[in-house]
């Protein structure tokens, strides 16, 4: 709404900043600002989350450094309430709720610190690599979402030029959206293990399955979206059907394909993710998820959730960009 | 709607490439022919049925197709001699599924009715109270849709080992993912659905001196109603993976994800399948029930009218 106005009537316009540099001040002030102040008070209340969530250890170690803790019997304190425990103790809760080595709730800063000694610090071939770990269920992701994109589209060019798929095969692609298919997952894992498959095909196969419903349905309503008047000219025209198809429905296609994009591939990935915890995989975010779950290694649990975030925030970002710059060239963009 | 060819030439030519194949493939082998002429029959009565646009073609050819698919699905398994370990007949699932009804109908109470449904109310009426206070203030609903749009499109299923890890084995900790997986697609929509009035609507509240109650329950939140369900749908099969997976992370000796992971585990997959279709019927009642109450309450947005 401001974008409208910031030019001529912005703060800084004819001060010697061009129209554009002002538009983006005036955008972030419209929203930096309030992003800004909303991410700032979310880890606020994280920190203080922290204290009466590790409060019980807190004051465990502080008891067992001598210090005087209330109440003093141990069969007392495990009764109580977290918050409790922080309220009776508060010095030691709070100067003890940050440096835990397994937290019940990781501080930020402890989850950044093992982001970064996890990804800066080591090699990105190795284990102990976070980038690793990514790239493993990444790679799983990203064939998947490219095999189930691929067919998705045929599917529904099929779906829109004929009549039987349309009747037949459409209606179940709708309803399959409202089950859990993820529940499948763990079955076509040991199933192809059993049959010699392992490694990254049975996840891939996994995201192909989930990125591919998501795609046939907005690519049928998007294929479906010229209306009657543009078909009508185009008949005018005495043009083919193939003809008809490229230029006007594959274009008129565009937005819900890549509407349909970022949801296949962030389902992709949580299908890739899903599919690494019933195997034990060795690699990958959610064999880390499973594994720090197993040995109560929270910050390595909260450091795999941020790193799989910053994965999916970046394909659904890269996406995005891809988007706007089709839809600019093709003069799309509303 | 669609392009379907009406003329005889594709369906003649088809016939013509169909039919040489299957006299090819009962050459080679008769177990594939036969599979083959089950599909091309399917799929011919389907394509007879099709041109028919009555209420009752358009519900049997959908029907006609999935019974198809079941009948190939037997029928391959059963003359491959296809080890159950890899694929079960559908005979055997549904023998399966009628052996183990009690098992699976605490599988269901455990992890639908317990971990979803409970997750998904308190979920949807935290994110519905949530929208509400930030629609009140601007500068809140600024900061926040972008957040909130940030974190709809994220893996929240992840947050599944910690949130057993807080809560337990049992169903509260199912619940407390869904809450987690549903609240932001929630909030967003129903957001969006309170700023999605008119200013001209607006503007007649305002000529009758309506106070922000009245506007909000006359008009503001009738109209975010197609946005709210939208959400709501959304919402009902992000609870049931909720539920399910953080099972695999978890759970007491009951409940549909344990049943998977331990059924895989024992390569008894009549019982995985059993599982799943219990899964999928739970998800299609959950969506259809909220989809019929979303037609009750929005029967004046144009997709529900004629």
């Amino acid at each position: 709404m401001s974008e409208t106005t910031a030019p001529i009537a912005g703060h800084s316009a004819g001060i010697g900043r061009s129209a554009r540099i002002s538009r983006q001040v005036a955008r972030m002030r419209h929203t930096g600002l309030p992003v800004l102040t909303i991410v700032t008070a979310l880890l606020a209340i994280w920190y203080l989350a922290c204290v009466p969530m590790n409060a019980a250890q807190s004051v465990l170690s502080a008891a067992r450094a001598d210090v005087v803790v209330r109440p003093e019997s141990p069969r007392d304190r495990r009764e109580m309430s977290g918050l409790a425990l922080a309220v009776l103790n508060p010095g030691v809760s709070i100067t003890r709720a940050f440096t835990q080595d397994r937290p019940r709730l990781p501080a930020p800063h402890q989850v950044a610190t093992e982001l970064w000694a996890t990804t800066a610090m080591v090699a990105p071939t190795s284990n102990k690599s976070l980038i690793y770990h990514a790239w493993v269920t990444f790679s799983a992701t990203l064939t998947g979402f490219v095999i189930g994109t691929v067919l998705g589209i045929l599917l529904a060019v099929g779906i829109v030029h004929s009549r039987v798929m349309d009747r037949s095969i459409l209606p179940w692609a709708i309803v399959s959206q409202t089950v859990p298919i993820i529940a499948i997952a763990p079955m076509i894992i040991v199933v192809l293990y059993s049959i010699g498959v392992q490694g990254l095909l049975p996840k891939a196969i996994i995201s192909a399955y989930l990125s591919f419903f998501p795609v046939v349905v907005g690519m049928v309503k998007g294929l479906r979206s010229p209306d009657a008047m543009q078909l009508d000219l185009l008949r005018t025209y005495a043009a083919s059907g193939s003809k008809t198809f490229f230029k006007l429905r594959l274009p008129a296609s565009t937005p819900y394909l890549f509407a349909s994009l970022k949801i296949g591939i962030a389902a992709s990935l949580v299908g890739a993710i899903v599919g690494e915890l019933p195997t034990g995989a060795v690699a990958g975010l959610g064999a880390r998820l499973l594994a720090g779950s197993y040995y109560g290694q929270t910050v390595q649990i909260w450091s795999a959730l941020f790193a799989a975030a910053i994965l999916a925030a970046l394909a659904v970002g890269v996406i995005g960009v891809i988007e706007r710059a089709a839809l600019n060239r093709m003069g799309l963009r509303r | 709607m669609s392009v379907a060819g009406t003329s005889t030439g594709p369906r003649m030519r088809a016939a013509f490439i169909a039919l040489p194949l299957l006299v090819l493939a009962t050459v080679v082998n008769w177990r594939l022919g036969l599979v083959l002429a089950v599909w091309v029959l399917g799929w011919w009565v389907n394509a007879r049925l099709a041109r028919l646009d009555t209420r009752a073609a358009r519900l049997a050819v959908p029907m006609l197709f999935g019974v198809t698919l079941l009948i190939l699905w037997e029928m391959t398994v059963r003359l491959f001699g296809v080890p159950g370990v890899i694929l079960p007949a559908p005979s055997a699932i549904g023998a399966a599924f009628v052996a183990n009804g009690p098992t699976l109908w605490g599988d269901f109470v455990q992890t639908v009715v317990k971990g979803a449904l409970s997750g998904y109310v308190i979920g949807c009426v935290a994110a519905f109270a949530f929208a509400l206070l930030v629609d009140r203030f601007d500068f809140l609903k600024r900061g926040l849709l972008p957040v909130g749009n940030f974190m709809a499109a994220l893996p929240i299923v992840g947050t599944a080992p910690i949130l057993v890890m807080w809560f337990g084995f049992d169903w509260e900790s199912k619940a407390a993912v869904v809450v987690v997986m549903i609240f932001f697609v929630v909030l967003v929509n129903t957001v969006a659905g309170l700023a999605d009035t008119q200013p001209m609507q607006r503007d007649l509240m305002r000529t009758y001196g309506a106070s922000y109650w009245q506007s909000l329950l006359k008009l503001r939140l009738p109209s975010a109603m197609p946005f709210v369900f939208n959400g709501l749908k959304i919402a009902t099969t992000l609870a049931l993976v909720g539920a399910i997976v953080a099972e695999f992370f978890g759970s007491p000796v009951q409940g549909v994800g344990f049943r998977i992971s331990v059924s895989v585990g024992q390569l008894a997959l009549d019982m995985v399948w059993a599982e799943i279709v219990v899964a999928a019927l739970a998800g299609s009642a959950f969506y259809g029930i909220i989809a019929a109450i979303e037609n009750r309450v929005t029967f004046w947005h144009p997709s529900n009218r004629g």
